[in-house]
């Protein structure tokens, strides 16, 4: 049985390695000055399908939604082993939040002809909300197992997996297709290989091939490089609303519950802070005042 | 009207902290509200839980008992909330950001098209105006949360959609004092769970106690390289046990190997959020202060006035840790 793995992946900013460049005067982070990484828990769930296809046969598609930027993880996707990738891109998709995000990556993954097994990561460092998930196997109508370290077996349309629940683990054992989310501590992503990262690296979107030439869609200088990088398999197709056929109401902000209200940075360096005097009553006063703010019982 | 619940987790019939504290917290924003307190209990043969429930705030437990509940998967559990959900319409619902609950509330957002807001560490009720449409809303959850690796906190709110959920860490609402001689009822829902409604079939399953529980202390003390020596660490202990808190490390005090790696806090420790962490003899490398800047309160005891922690702590001692903390210990004692 040749399996159809997709893997969902998304482009993050790097918020586990903030220096100083990308810190404001004002002790806040400039996120805009964050290098955009792939976000590490999905690298698990890439290496996870690869190793399944090359355990049990078939292809792996990865799939993510983002700015059209995001392109680059799906270059590092395709360096890494996987067999195809798309890019959901559209301003439509924009300010989504988990619920808009899962319903266009079902879309998406129904355009692209389903999977009998759909891999995530179990949560991105930006948001670390880790409902993507469990909500796209709910739009997908599959089951879904989280928190997956280890694959037992694969036997037909039988899987088998391990779960680590932090204070405990399961195996358990579901029919595909299924949704899995994959930890941390699953594996070691295999590095990118010299011979793809060569042959990848060239590979664009027609957005970045249009930006790159400077050019419009008609200029036929670009169409002739579109088609010549489309027959190489170095076209990354990007999918739009329309493409994958949502109802714009389920998508972006129109498809969003949940609204931001109000953002506040976090200032590091200014938090209020009282000098407690190294001595019996200095430390007295400060037990006093911590139980009396509840912050001791 | 339409009522505040909380999902009650439990697991081979223990309840878990988090949804006693939720309820705490569905009360006062019930009491807001003027509305009643639900807790949505499933499970197997879990009937005897509703009382603690009660105890603790609710005003009626929703029981849902099947055999096929008696081990947690998401489908059957999701469709028993969801089920609820529709027949009784509560205007919130939250969850504990367990393990479980960060697998089943996602889930049932999905199955009611609600929105959900994740790891909540603090709920309010307030208004809020749509900037786009000038829409006034009054009496929305205000779904508080940190996000971008805790550089922002954001406000969320979902204005339209019903129920209003969110998941809130364990240890972060305070747990009331529970009051036995609360009155509540038990509304028990009809529930049919078939074999094919279970797509999970568990083969193993084990759970460990947690013996250093740093995650959900209210209290850590922890102890750096500062602290000097493996014998001296005992006084860390010490103020832990005068605190009622555990005991924490950071990574130096690890690698010198005063302390086991399961007390290390930080980035590749564990990130806690206790309402007060007692840092001693600890720098405050940008990874220590990862995993321990959403304490509540934070009091760093460091001889060097310059060391990175004093610029997060809530309260500075500048001064020796061996002199400073038999003083915290004596009026610990004292209270």
């Amino acid at each position: 049985m040749a399996y159809r793995i997709v893997v969902c992946a998304k482009q993050v900013p790097d918020t586990k390695n903030i220096t100083g460049q990308a810190m404001k005067e004002d002790g806040t982070v400039n996120r805009a000055a964050l290098p955009a990484i792939f976000n590490p828990e999905d690298l698990n769930a890439l290496e996870f399908g690869l190793s399944l296809r090359d355990q049990y046969g078939g292809t792996v598609t990865v799939v993510t939604m983002g700015p059209p930027g995001a392109a680059e993880i799906l270059r590092e996707s395709l360096a890494r082993g996987a067999d195809r990738v798309a890019l959901l891109t559209d301003r439509r998709f924009a300010a989504a939040d988990t619920l808009a995000t899962s319903a266009t990556l079902a879309a998406g993954i129904e355009t692209l002809g389903g999977a009998e097994i759909v891999i995530c990561g179990r949560q991105a460092i930006d948001g670390d909300t880790a409902q993507i998930g469990p909500q796209l196997a709910g739009r997908l109508g599959i089951p879904q197992v989280t928190y997956v370290e280890a694959l037992d077996a694969l036997v037909g349309s039988e899987i088998q997996v391990r779960r680590n629940l932090e204070h405990g683990h399961e195996v358990v054992k579901a029919r595909l297709p299924v949704l899995l989310t994959i930890v941390g501590t699953a594996n070691t992503p295999r590095p990118r290989s010299a011979k793809r990262l060569l042959r990848y690296r060239r590979a664009r979107s027609r957005t970045e091939l249009l930006q790159q030439m400077g050019t419009k869609p008609d200029d036929p200088a670009y169409l002739a490089k579109a088609a010549e990088l489309e027959a190489r398999g170095l076209l990354i197709p990007e999918l739009t609303a329309d493409s994958i056929r949502i109802d714009l109401a389920m998508c972006g902000a129109a498809g969003s519950p949940t609204k931001v209200k109000k953002i506040e940075s976090v200032v590091l360096t200014s938090r209020e802070q009282k000098r407690v005097e190294p001595t019996q009553e200095g430390v007295r006063a400060l037990i006093r005042e911590l139980i009396a703010e509840h912050t001791l019982d | 009207m339409q009522e505040v619940w909380v999902f009650a987790e439990q697991e081979d019939g223990v309840l878990s902290e988090v949804a006693l504290e939720l309820l705490s917290k569905a009360r006062e924003l019930a009491g807001q509200l003027a509305v009643r307190v639900g807790a949505v209990l499933a499970g197997s043969r879990v009937e005897v839980l509703a009382r603690d429930l009660i105890a603790h705030g609710a005003d009626r437990v929703y029981l849902a008992e099947h055999e096929r509940l008696e081990l947690y998967q998401t489908l059957p559990y999701a469709n028993v909330v969801a089920d609820a959900v529709r027949s009784y319409a509560p205007q919130i619902v939250l969850f504990g950001a367990t393990v479980l609950g960060r697998d089943l509330a996602p889930r049932v957002a999905s199955i009611l098209r609600t929105g959900l807001t994740a790891d909540c560490t603090d709920l309010q009720i307030g208004s809020h105006k749509d900037a786009a449409t000038g829409k006034e809303y009054r009496n929305l959850l205000l779904q508080i949360r940190p996000a971008f690796g805790g550089n922002i906190i954001a406000t969320i709110v979902t204005p339209e959609h019903r129920p209003q959920m969110a998941t809130v860490r364990e240890g972060v609402m305070r747990l009331a004092q529970k009051d036995t001689g609360r009155s509540g009822e038990v509304v028990r829902l009809p529930v049919d769970v078939r074999a094919e409604d279970c797509p999970l079939v568990i083969l193993e399953r084990s759970r460990r106690p947690r013996k250093v529980d740093l995650k959900k202390a209210r209290v850590i003390v922890s102890g750096g390289a500062g602290v000097g020596s493996r014998e001296n660490f005992q006084l860390i202990r010490d103020l832990a046990h005068a605190l009622g808190g555990e005991v924490g490390a950071s990574r130096a005090a690890v690698d010198f190997g005063f302390i086991s790696k399961e007390h290390q806090v930080g980035q590749t420790g564990t990130t806690v959020r206790p309402k007060l962490y007692v840092a001693c003899g600890i720098s405050g490398a940008v990874q220590h202060r990862a995993g321990m800047s959403e304490a509540g309160k934070i009091v760093a005891i460091n001889t060097d006035p310059n060391a990175p922690i004093f610029s997060i702590a809530h309260y500075a001692i500048v001064g020796d840790l061996n002199q400073v903390i038999p003083m915290l210990i004596k009026a610990a004692k004292e209270r």
